[in-house]
């Protein structure tokens, strides 16, 4: 005990060992509870999905945990995942967006129609030019309609809801006129690899294996850089093991996502055409349907057990979404801006009374968001290889909902990106994972509907015990 | 004590609000007022509540915008609209509700808008808590709860976050409101302490104070309004307790005292 009363608080005394290892390492504990969560539901669907249609490959013999699975449900969490991190931080504003799903589809028409019908007959289809032209276009398109919602809400003081609940209607009105009710496609060649498409979509074993690498070191020069400063003015450490824990544990989880992505194998058909296009020879075989490599068997190629194969490797918007992440991370936590967003979210009148300009501070906020759905309007459009008026329909619903699952409260104030990434990820895995059982989306957005609302009255209960 | 008032009173008034009016709808929470106040200074305002004490002085501290009246500092007129403007003037301010930002640390508290910063640019909270550390321990040495929203601290401790933030920045003049409703005898006495050793720097401040032993104590002049306008001013020496008393209830103004606008013939 004598050796724990100096990092533990009063408490201290009368906790359990696991309770102890908690505060000592500082670890978020709603955090715990949501990775809990999540592993129920990923472990449930495997096992569930085992019984239904056993041999599926999965960890416990269904199809849920299979690293192909993985890498999808990775994807398909991007566009929501990237929107969700600037939600957290209008909702930690006490603010609210609600027309991001029609942003984004207004930003994927506009995009879409730049480069098939403008840059396309003017520099040439498949330009190198164009992917580039069209990715600032619609980062930039975003950030002026975030602007926009952000002025009439800050200077019109026009409430927030009520600004983009027009936004909502007004902004999907304005896609269908611009995309003049058709389908917008196909998108640009290298445009389309940010969605995730194709072998060239992912960046290969070894700069993932790298990446990995140097995501590593990060966690463990950061760790140490942090524990010097505050030991150079003697303030008091977090314990050496929970920090060697941190980084263990980090760089853990780090390694294994890799190895997961990594062990992801082009499909024969894909391995096969990736293996003609790139002139890469394919070795020898005997035919045998269940292996996962390619062979050359006489005249055709076959699938074989000991052959050719491409590990897939992080895909680009996967990739798009965890720079987001960090980067809106570092900002809520060690810029000035973010520590304003959430000053002024705990207590407006405070913060203005500080000097904080919160109307410019609401505009940037929005404008940051309308950025963020920029970003996610590119990857949405490039994973579909078109751009349509519904693209983005009721993605604003699934952000708020991933952002409020994810311990973000809607009273302002409080919030975390990595909380806001985790709630994204944990709708998909629902969302997925229903799909794979071939439960009727009726069913799902049910189920969805009820784990939002649960997931706010548990985190409710805690709130109120940690107090 | 006494030669240093006589010093200050000779010396350029550091501020002198004149004939500062504002209404909210139809209320005339301020009306005609006029306050100044010289360097090294303790002027005490007094009043029932809703006279308008608050007002006035968020009115100096650009949280509210006058309808009329001037501002000087300095004798330079004065163009306050914000917070932000005040600050630039050397003025400090507790607010009677703290005015703190509950969801975020003392720390994060002391240094709202005026953050340091590392060569990043990026926040230096380390560098910050260390500051912190340090005021707070002059102010209140058995404070511990560095790391929690200031929400969960109790009011004297909230207080203290308040008081910290308003004589950190080299305030030349300090708005304090109520600065000790929540705090005990003690506590309230080390204030006390604070507000003489600010006093001997030459910063001035407007005390408001529904306690008028405290004022007494602790300022030179005191103001009274009632219903918005000034009933008067006099020199704490100059007037008795039960005296103000009645500038405060009755509105009656006192031979010692000089007249304002709200004074009862
Ligand atoms: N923001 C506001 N909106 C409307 N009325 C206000 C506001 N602030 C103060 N008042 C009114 O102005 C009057 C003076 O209040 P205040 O300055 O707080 O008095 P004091 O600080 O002397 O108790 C009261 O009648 C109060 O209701
Ligand atoms: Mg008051």
């Amino acid at each position: 005990m004598a050796e724990q009363s100096s990092t533990g608080g009063p408490a201290a005394s009368n906790e359990g060992p696991i309770s102890r290892l908690i505060r000592a390492a500082e670890i978020d504990t709603r955090m715990l509870g949501m990775l809990a969560a999540m592993l129920v539901i990923w472990v449930g669907f495997d096992v569930i999905s085992s019984i239904l249609r056993p041999g599926g490959g999965g960890l416990f013999g269904g199809s849920f945990l299979t690293s192909r699975n993985l890498w999808i449900l990775l994807v398909q969490t991007s566009v929501i995942a990237v929107m969700t991190t600037g939600m957290v931080l209008v909702i930690v504003l006490r603010q609210i967006d609600l027309s991001v799903g029609s942003m984004l589809s207004i930003v994927a028409v506009a995009t879409g129609v730049l480069q098939v019908f403008d840059l396309g007959p003017l520099l040439g289809v498949g330009h190198p030019a164009i992917w580039i032209i069209a990715v600032v276009f619609a980062i930039l398109l975003g950030a002026a309609i975030g602007a926009f919602n952000g002025i009439l809400i800050a200077y019109g003081q026009i409430p927030s809801f009520i600004v983009t609940l027009g936004g909502l209607i007004a902004f999907s009105g304005a896609a269908f006129l611009i995309a003049s009710g058709v389908t917008v496609a196909p998108m640009d060649k290298t445009f389309k690899l940010i969605g995730g498409n194709g072998p060239a979509a992912s960046i290969g074993p070894l700069w993932s294996w790298a990446l990995a690498a140097i995501a590593c070191i990060g966690i463990g020069v950061a760790i140490v850089a942090g524990r010097r400063r505050r030991l150079k003015f003697s303030f008091k450490a977090k314990p050496v093991w929970a920090e060697v824990l941190s980084v263990v544990v980090g760089c853990a989880a780090v390694l294994g996502t890799t190895a997961v992505v990594n062990s992801y194998l082009y499909p024969p058909r894909v391995a096969e055409r990736f293996a003609l296009d790139n002139n890469i020879p394919i070795p020898p075989g005997v035919e045998d349907k269940s292996g996962l490599a390619i062979c050359q068997a006489a005249d055709k190629v076959v699938s074989c057990v000991d052959g050719l194969t491409f590990q897939t490797g992080y895909p680009i918007p996967v990739l798009i979404m965890l720079a987001v992440g960090l980067v809106m991370t570092f900002v809520a936590r060690r810029t000035r801006f973010g520590r304003y967003i959430f000053a002024t979210g705990g207590n407006p009148e405070a913060a203005e009374l500080a000097g904080i300009n919160t109307k410019r501070l609401t505009v940037t906020v929005f404008t940051l968001m309308g950025a963020l759905v920029g970003i996610s309007a590119i990857i949405a459009s490039a994973r579909l290889d078109a751009a349509t008026t519904a693209l983005g329909t009721l993605n604003e619903l699934y952000v708020i909902a991933a952002a409020v699952i994810g311990g973000t409260s809607l009273a302002g104030g409080i919030g975390t990106i990595y909380g806001a990434i985790l709630g994204a990820l944990l709708m998909q895995s629902l969302q997925s994972g229903m799909a794979l059982l071939n439960v009727d989306s009726a069913y799902t957005n049910i189920v969805v509907g009820i784990v939002l609302v649960l997931a706010v009255f548990v985190d409710q209960i805690y709130r109120r015990r940690v107090k | 004590m006494s030669t240093e008032t006589v010093v200050a009173d000779k010396g350029a008034p550091l501020v002198e609000m004149h004939d500062i009016s504002i209404a909210f709808g139809g209320i005339k929470a301020v009306d005609h007022a006029s306050i100044d106040l010289h360097p090294g200074e303790v002027v005490g305002l007094l009043g029932h509540n809703g006279a308008g004490k608050s007002t006035l002085i968020k009115v100096l501290s650009g949280a509210y915008k006058r309808d009329s009246g001037t501002i000087r500092i300095d004798g330079k007129d004065a163009d306050i609209s914000n917070p932000r403007d005040a600050k630039a003037f050397g003025i400090e301010t507790i607010y009677q509700t703290l005015a703190l930002a509950d969801n975020v640390d003392a720390t994060a508290n002391l240094y709202l808008g005026r953050e340091l910063r590392t060569r990043w640019g990026t926040l230096d909270d380390i560098a910050m808590e260390a500051e912190c550390r340090k005021v707070m321990g002059r102010l209140n040495p058995n404070f511990r709860r560095f790391k929690e929203p200031v929400k969960s601290l109790s009011g004297g401790q909230r207080q203290s976050v308040a008081i910290a933030r308003a004589i950190h920045f080299n305030a030349r003049i300090l708005i304090m409101d109520e600065p000790t409703a929540a705090l005990g005898p003690q506590e309230t006495a080390q204030v006390g302490e604070l507000i003489k050793q600010l006093k001997a720097q030459g910063i001035g401040i407007f005390l408001i104070s529904h306690d008028i032993h405290d004022v007494f104590d602790l300022a030179d002049r005191l103001t009274v309004m009632k219903n918005g306008r000034v009933v008067g001013t006099a020199h704490v020496k100059d007037v008795t307790k039960d005296e103000v008393l009645g500038m405060i209830i009755l509105g009656k103004v006192p031979p010692g005292a000089t007249p304002g606008p709200g004074a009862i013939a």
